[in-house]
């Protein structure tokens, strides 16, 4: 019977120790630390442009979970959005009519995902070096694509969707957080909820054992790259049209940001483990961070440090400390 | 045990020639992007004589010399199965801070400045060691974390300044420039580093134990070897490695700003897996990775004199790296295979 409670009260002592628990305290702790250093942080104005600002990184942190989960990485997602953007300036500038362009992109960006995932799966290298190569290969599309020349004369229907709030939201939602909210309830439902979910977690835990149960290792992997391939040439079209402006160096260097915040979020790089909470959360203190920083004058430039810092926070806490923290409860609760 | 040792000293012969054979596909990785290079040059210099001027082999060379230095330090962390993704925001600081300090003491003599590097670097690449060794945490994270540390506090230090060419001594500025019969200096430094890197990895033990663990980290443990000290080793030698390619990238382009560097990490892990460096560790070769930096450098060389928009570079650059890790893929299979049948034949006939 005491076993019994005692078992009870280690696994709640594990639940609360869970990383997802401390990262909700430091996005609470960011917000309020945020709003008492600035009147304006939690005004629905400056919400709004934290939104803007960060809406692509936050869109392509939802397919990385996936990925990473699986036990892969992708480090071209910034380089397909860059081609996506190149892209989009190319077409409309040789005066194409905008649905087509799209329909080009998504193609463009489910292939370029492809090429990822059939290279990773069928000839089984390591994604760390196959995007690594897509990374130079697809930006350099997009310098191909638009060398030097700036493509920024897009009609105000479309740059509005980028600067503007979502009708009836009160101003206050940006299309790109709307969109970025629907994905994470999707890609959460699909990861949490969905066979095909609990297969990213078997084969991110062991690719050999998914395989022998069963589950199509090669098939998943190459949807979840192509579906990062997708998701990116939707952040790249987000992107021109924020800042009206189609440039082969849009996005340069975004994958470690999106890398970092998934990590930060308690995602295994090892795969099978992390949540799509843990993401939405990593993603709030992310943006926090960068927002609150910029609002107390902090050189903007150098927010890097803190999120640097987090990444370090989120594997020594969980390998490291929370391991000492329990077992210190345990004997506290034993006595 | 000690048997168990005896017994596996006197299977000596057996083992110098699987490695004979393992020496001999390291040479054909090499041999193979080797080739890739001469062919390469020869296309080009049939096309455009000017390609093998005095000039631009100088050029070239250059430009390879702080690269293949890279190169170095990351081959030693990624055959141990880690990567040092903080590279390029080691250069950056740096590159920064022994450029401002010679600025500010011009009298300072200039292996001086060299040592200061060193010691920035160092003091990175220890960080970076002792976090990934004691802390036992995937050195990617590590390194991603550092580069936006180190890049951070590069940026609150430069602010909004930079340190230009007329603040800095000409003597510092022409090291690029100085030759030896036509061959610049630090083309010459930094082989003679790399042949010296390239015999301490091949022949020393603490050497071999990096591709020990690379192949395999739990074993490498069980063996005995020393796995955290070396690991942590090779991370302060990268970061060292990074802090004196700072001051020759100062040197180099004489503008430094809180930017030196940036991004220069992917392109350092790019010339080595180029090289035939087996990203998951356990294999691989300083020379090869030297070669790749060698390689790349020369294709944007090349595109240049041939009149072609240097737009094509990256794509060449992701386009080679796909085909490098591609052919290294099939060559590992072979080998695996030809060494397993190998066995299995041999210990037929033992049974026999």
């Amino acid at each position: 019977m005491s076993n019994r409670t005692e078992r009870m009260r280690a696994l709640q002592i594990q639940s609360a120790l869970r990383w997802e628990t401390g990262l909700a305290v430091v996005v609470i702790l960011i917000f309020a630390i945020g709003s008492a250093a600035s009147p304006d942080f939690l005004t629905g104005n400056n919400l709004f442009s934290l939104g803007l600002s960060n809406g692509e990184i936050a869109i392509m942190t939802l397919p990385m979970t996936l990925i990473i989960i699986s036990g892969e990485i992708d480090l071209s997602v910034a380089s397909i959005l860059g081609m996506s953007s190149a892209l989009l300036g190319f077409l409309w500038a040789r005066g194409w009519p905008m649905p087509a362009i799209f329909v080009t992109l998504a193609v463009v960006g489910v292939a370029a995902g492809a090429v990822n995932g059939l290279l990773v799966t069928r000839l089984r290298l390591p994604s760390l070096a196959v995007t690594i190569g897509t990374l130079a290969l697809y930006r350099g599309v997009a310098l191909i694509l638009l060398g030097p020349n700036t493509v920024s004369d897009f009609p105000n229907a479309y740059t509005n969707l980028g600067v503007n709030a979502v009708p009836f939201t009160g101003n206050d939602l940006t299309y790109s957080t709307l969109i970025f909210i629907a994905g994470a309830i999707v890609f959460g439902v699909v990861l949490h909820a969905t066979p095909f979910g609990r297969s990213v977690y078997a084969m991110g835990a062991s690719a050999e054992a998914a395989q022998f149960a069963g589950i199509r290792v090669k098939r998943i992997k190459t949807i979840l790259f192509m579906v990062s391939g997708f998701v990116c040439a939707l952040a790249g079209v987000l992107w021109t049209f924020r800042l009206n402006t189609a440039v082969q160096n849009n996005g340069l260097g975004l994958e470690l940001s999106v890398v970092a915040i998934v990590l930060l979020a308690g995602v295994s790089i090892f795969g099978g483990k992390g949540s799509l909470i843990g993401v939405v959360l990593a993603v709030l203190a992310f943006a926090g961070i960068q927002n609150a920083l910029l609002l107390t004058n902090f050189n903007q430039e150098a927010t890097g440090i803190v999120t640097g810092a987090l990444l370090l926070a989120s594997v020594f806490l969980p390998s490291v400390f929370l391991p000492w923290a329990g077992r210190l409860l345990r004997r506290l609760s034993h006595s | 045990m000690r048997a168990a040792i005896a017994a596996s000293r006197q299977q000596q012969p057996d083992r110098v020639r699987q490695s004979g054979l393992a020496m001999r596909v390291f040479r054909i990785r090499e041999s193979g992007i080797l080739v890739v290079l001469v062919v390469f040059v020869a296309v080009t210099t049939g096309v455009q004589h000017r390609f093998l001027d005095a000039s631009n082999i100088q050029f070239v060379l250059v430009d390879t010399a702080t690269f293949a230095l890279l190169a170095l330090g990351e081959t030693m962390v990624v055959i141990s199965r880690n990567v040092d993704l903080s590279v390029g925001s080691v250069v950056g600081l740096s590159a920064y801070l022994s450029a401002s300090l010679f600025a500010s003491h011009p009298g300072l003599p200039i292996p001086v400045i060299f040592l200061a590097g060193l010691g920035i670097g160092l003091a990175c690449g220890i960080a970076n060691g002792v976090m990934v060794a004691a802390g036992r945490v995937p050195s990617l994270v590590v390194t991603l974390a550092t580069l936006y540390i180190i890049r951070g506090i590069d940026i609150l230090v430069v602010g909004g300044n930079e340190v230009d060419a007329n603040q800095l001594p000409n003597a510092f500025l022409d090291i690029p420039k100085d030759t030896v019969g036509g061959i610049p200096d630090i083309a010459i430094a930094v082989a003679v580093v790399i042949a010296i890197g390239a015999y301490y990895l091949r022949s020393y033990r603490s050497g071999r134990d990096l591709y020990a663990i690379g192949s395999n980290p739990d074993a490498a443990r069980l063996a005995g070897l020393t796995v955290g000290r070396r690991v942590f080793t090779a991370f302060a030698v990268s970061g060292a490695i990074a802090g004196v390619a700072g001051v020759l990238w100062a040197a180099q382009y004489g503008t430094i700003n809180s930017t030196a560097g940036t991004g220069y990490e992917l392109q350092v892990v790019s010339a080595v897996v180029v090289g035939g460096v087996a990203i998951f560790g356990g294999s691989g070769s300083v020379t090869g990775a030297a070669i790749g930096a060698l390689l790349l450098t020369t294709i944007s060389s090349a595109l240049y004199v041939l009149g072609i928009s240097s737009f094509w570079d990256q794509a060449i650059w992701g386009f080679l790296l796909l085909v490098a890790i591609t052919l290294d893929q099939t060559i590992t299979e072979r080998l695996t295979s030809a060494l397993s049948t190998r066995r299995a034949g041999r210990r037929r006939t033992r049974h026999e």
